[in-house]
């Protein structure tokens, strides 16, 4: 009995580490902060700074995925932002249009540019996108003249900023944040279980029913748990909105459409995909497409969060990003990945942020422990690997 | 003669398998040893543990090598002994020469300097000991081919003084002439002291050479045989190796039915970009409806570029001449639109180009096919796996599910998943490219039974094999390849081993 235990999490460690990871820093940040870490306000904030690294994580995931890199995020994303502000404040162009060009340019940058040397020239995406940091960095300073642009538009910055309107409040809570977190869970269930028996009725393996009852309630005591924090404070934030659409959208095409299957194919062995009939091409300008996409969705969120556009913005965002996708258990080597692992991942980087400026640790040594974690948590995916490799 | 090698209940676990169980295996002093089984029956597991791959205290029993208990923790650790080992897949640095190979890891050096004349002149005499002629020791490996390449790997265990020279399958890349040599030159290195094991499934090559051998099945030793007391013969070798007798090993076809021309090729050359030469040169091929047609020839023949070049051309060689499909005349730059007009391609390398080992069985069954199971975007799980269960059962793959890693399964059920995934596809034109390599004889069968049951559905199936046993076993008409031309023709009743080996080596 204790052997099928300890059997079964080792083979599973590599889906939940990032659970644990993430559980115990906030537990260790609560204690050191004498509970201010899981006050309504600073998990709200959390939420917010996330954001914008969830999404660059989403879409590194993907590009890691295919066994490609991208570490020209950041400063794509900078650059994405100014833009952004520039349309908005400069041009005072409509909210959606500036969304939608900002959204587009970056899935032509990234697409076009990392897409066709990558897919095309075969130049290795390491090299291609170092270059392409470097060249987003200048752009970002040339457009942004070294100064920072505000934007005015406070439905602009409301995406960063902002917060769900409220039905009613009762008691100090928001009654529209409680709502959506009831209808979400309730759809979860009804999901799980549906998804669950018809697992059953071809015969496969499923947990055990005690097992499959104790992981719902362990989600539903967490979710509510967060819920109600968020309710009490202003509910909540467009931010969490938008990055909860994005991961539902994400998901579904990677778990259940064939593009999604191409896209792990191509990850997990490229020739025999292309033999496949796959075009090993498409997918790699559809996935460094995405990638812009998700920088430019970004870029909006980070500068709507500052409500301006800085010559500095997106400095050091591939490292969260990509690091968010390893802590959430994406594989070095492609092939493996999950897009919900990655947002836990990056929720994972920013607590460690936000936890460190709560008790005013200096910038030198987040920066230090920011790369430590890094390692880590690609030290712990190699060693799983072998675990089940091993097996072979 | 006293023993070399003694290995004394060897019992190493994976987890959920027993992969060696109790295993006994003793190696005399300066024989040739021969390590039968079918696929999955430990034997290369327990090579590894002899060459400290799987270190001391990862497996349980002894190893009694020269007299003494050794802990290997290491490769290394076993190599100081004078263990060496070549595995199937070369370890040799493809941009170096071949002095550079031969002393990698123990170069001859002065001070930490390199001594670059005395390691040119050793590498000189290890060449005469395999009897390499003809070769300049500075020749980079990549130039060289795989039976030299093999030749090279030996060269460099003796550079190390060995002692127990264990070869995996070292003869699976090498066609006839070069397998010839290798064995050749294990029985000179017999007369040297030498004593060798070798893993091996091709049995008349085992009972050429072997002095003993021995036969693992599921994790345990069925029994070592003596070539001195007459025990060494195919039957018996493969009754216990199967544990069961085979009578035919190739399956009966009950009726032959062949019809129009499905594939057509004429004066079809594959010039090779990075290699700067033809791989292909004006081969004129045709395949019918319901015939099997083998593709013979030596290996780098080109019979494998020949199929890619077919293919949707993968490679992307500059292709010249013309191909029809059912008398339309067709012109393909990827493998997509070679399968949407009823091609298929089995690929030789399962590993390498074949399966996606990290996913599981039901994703590599419909990897190629993603549009019959989904509405064009959403792919319908439910379906995903009533196909899966439907091949697994039909082709009898072995395995407790479905959502199985291929990575865990044998040889031969990985076959079965390729063979599955391109049976999905609903294919015209089946090309198998080595089919049966490296997997068992009870798989085999299955395979060839497979194969017998598409053509008589109306496929035509062009089967590239090295095995000529099988060619002849079961094509209907065979082609031969050579150095990049089809050299023959032959229908399988004017086809000969003799026949198809003159044409081979034109």
């Amino acid at each position: 009995m204790l052997n099928n235990i300890t059997q079964a999490i080792k083979e599973n460690i590599r889906d939940y580490g990032m659970y644990i990871a993430l559980a115990l820093i906030m537990l260790i940040f609560t204690q050191l902060t004498d509970g201010l870490f899981l006050t309504p306000r600073v998990l709200s904030d959390l939420i917010d700074m996330t954001g914008y690294i969830a999404v660059l994580s989403v879409g590194v995931t993907l590009v890691i995925i295919i066994r490609h890199i991208d570490l020209s995020i950041g400063y794509v994303c900078g650059f994405l932002g100014a833009v952004a502000a520039i349309l908005t404040s400069t041009y005072g162009l409509p909210i959606w249009l500036v969304i939608i060009i900002t959204l587009l340019s970056g899935a032509i940058i990234i697409g076009g540019w990392t897409g066709t040397l990558v897919a095309n020239l075969k130049v290795p995406a390491f090299v291609a996108t170092l270059a392409a940091m470097t060249i987003f960095r200048g752009m970002l300073i040339r457009v942004t003249n070294s100064a920072t642009i505000f934007t005015a538009n406070d439905n602009f910055n409301a995406i960063g900023n902002g917060y769900i309107p409220d039905i009613a409040n009762v008691e100090g809570l928001h009654v529209l944040t409680m709502v959506i977190g009831v209808v979400g869970l309730i759809m979860f269930t009804a999901m799980a279980i549906a998804s669950r028996r018809k697992q059953q009725s071809y015969n496969l393996h499923v947990p055990m029913l005690p097992a499959f009852i104790a992981k719902l309630v362990v989600i539903y005591v967490v979710v509510m748990f967060f819920i109600w924090k968020l309710a009490s404070f202003k509910g909540l934030s467009w931010t969490a909105i938008i990055v909860a659409i994005v991961v539902l959208i994400y998901s579904f095409i990677m778990n259940n459409t064939t593009i999604g299957r191409h896209i792990y194919a191509v990850g997990g062995n490229p020739e025999a995909a292309e033999l496949s009939g796959i075009s090993v091409k498409f997918v790699t300008y559809l996935v460094f497409a995405s990638m812009g996409l998700m920088a430019g969705l970004s870029g909006i969120l980070f500068t709507a969060r500052l409500q301006s556009a800085t010559p500095t913005a997106g400095m050091g965002f591939e490292l969260d990003a990509i690091a968010g996708a390893f802590v959430g258990g994406t594989a070095t080597t492609g092939g493996i990945g999950k897009v919900t692992g990655s947002i836990i991942g990056a929720l994972v980087m920013m607590s460690l942020t936000k936890g460190m400026d709560l008790m005013n640790v200096g910038v030198s040594y987040q920066y230090i422990i920011r790369g430590l974690v890094l390692v880590a948590a690609v030290v712990f995916d190699v060693k799983t690997r072998n675990m089940h490799s091993k097996k072979a | 003669m006293a023993n070399i090698l003694e290995m004394r209940n060897i019992t190493k676990e994976f987890p959920g398998v027993k992969a060696l169980d109790n295993v006994n295996f003793q190696v005399k002093k300066g024989e040739i040893h021969c390590l039968v089984g079918e696929n999955g029956a430990g034997k290369s597991t327990l090579m590894k543990v002899l060459s400290g791959v799987y270190p001391i205290g990862d497996y349980s029993g002894d190893i009694v090598f020269e007299d003494e208990i050794q802990k290997f923790s290491n490769i290394s650790d076993s190599e100081k002994k004078g263990i060496a080992i070549i595995y199937q897949e070369l370890a040799l640095i493809p941009d170096l020469s071949v002095y550079e190979n031969i002393f990698m890891g123990h170069e001859i050096h002065k001070k930490g300097l390199i001594s670059w004349n005395a390691t040119r002149a050793e590498a000189s005499k290890m060449l005469e000991k395999v009897k390499v002629k003809n070769v300049h020791p500075a020749t980079k490996i990549i130039d060289l081919g795989v039976g030299v390449q093999q030749l090279v790997e030996i060269a460099k265990a003796l550079s190390k003084d060995v002692k127990l020279l264990i070869l995996d399958e070292p003869t699976a890349a090498l066609n006839e002439d070069d397998s010839e040599n290798l064995l050749e030159l294990l029985k000179d290195l017999k007369e040297q002291g030498i004593t060798s094991i070798m893993i091996s499934h091709k049995l008349k090559e085992v009972i050429a050479v072997a002095d003993t051998v021995t036969v693992l099945r599921d994790g345990k030793t069925i029994c070592s045989l003596s070539a001195d007391k007459g025990e060494v013969n195919e039957r018996d070798i493969i009754k216990y190796m199967v544990g069961r007798e085979i009578n035919d090993i190739f399956p009966k076809r009950l009726e032959k039915n062949i019809g129009e021309v499905q594939l057509e090729v004429r004066d079809w050359s594959a010039f090779d970009r990075k290699l700067g030469r033809h791989v292909v040169k004006q081969a004129d091929f045709k395949v019918r409806k319901g015939e099997i047609v083998g593709l013979a020839g030596l290996m780098g023949a080109g019979r494998t570029e020949f199929a890619h070049s077919i293919f949707g051309n993968s490679r992307n060689y500059m292709i010249t001449g013309e191909m029809f499909i059912k008398g339309k005349q067709v012109k393909f730059t990827q493998p997509k639109q070679a399968i949407n007009n009823g091609l298929a391609y089995v690929s030789e390398d399962r590993k390498g180009n074949g399966l996606i080992l990290m996913q599981d069985i039901k994703q590599n069954i419909t990897v190629a096919n993603l549009k019959a199971i989904s509405n064009g975007i959403v792919v319908n799980k439910g379906s995903e796996i009533q196909i899966a269960e439907k091949y697994r059962e039909s082709m009898n793959i072995k395995t407790p599910s479905i959502e199985q890693k291929v990575n865990n399964l044998s040889g031969g059920n990985q076959q079965k998943v390729a063979l599955a995934k391109w049976l999905f596809v609903e294919p015209n034109i089946l090309i198998l490219d080595e089919p049966t390599r490296g997997i068992d004889v009870g798989a085999k069968y299955e395979i060839y039974t497979i194969m017998n049951e598409l053509v008589a559905q109306g496929l035509s199936v062009i089967m590239i094999s090295s095995e000529l046993p099988e060619v002849l076993g079961m094509s209907d008409r065979v082609y031969v390849m050579a150095e990049g031309r089809l050299t023959g023709e032959l229908d399988i009743t004017e086809a000969s081993q003799e026949k198809i080996m003159e044409m081979a080596t034109v």
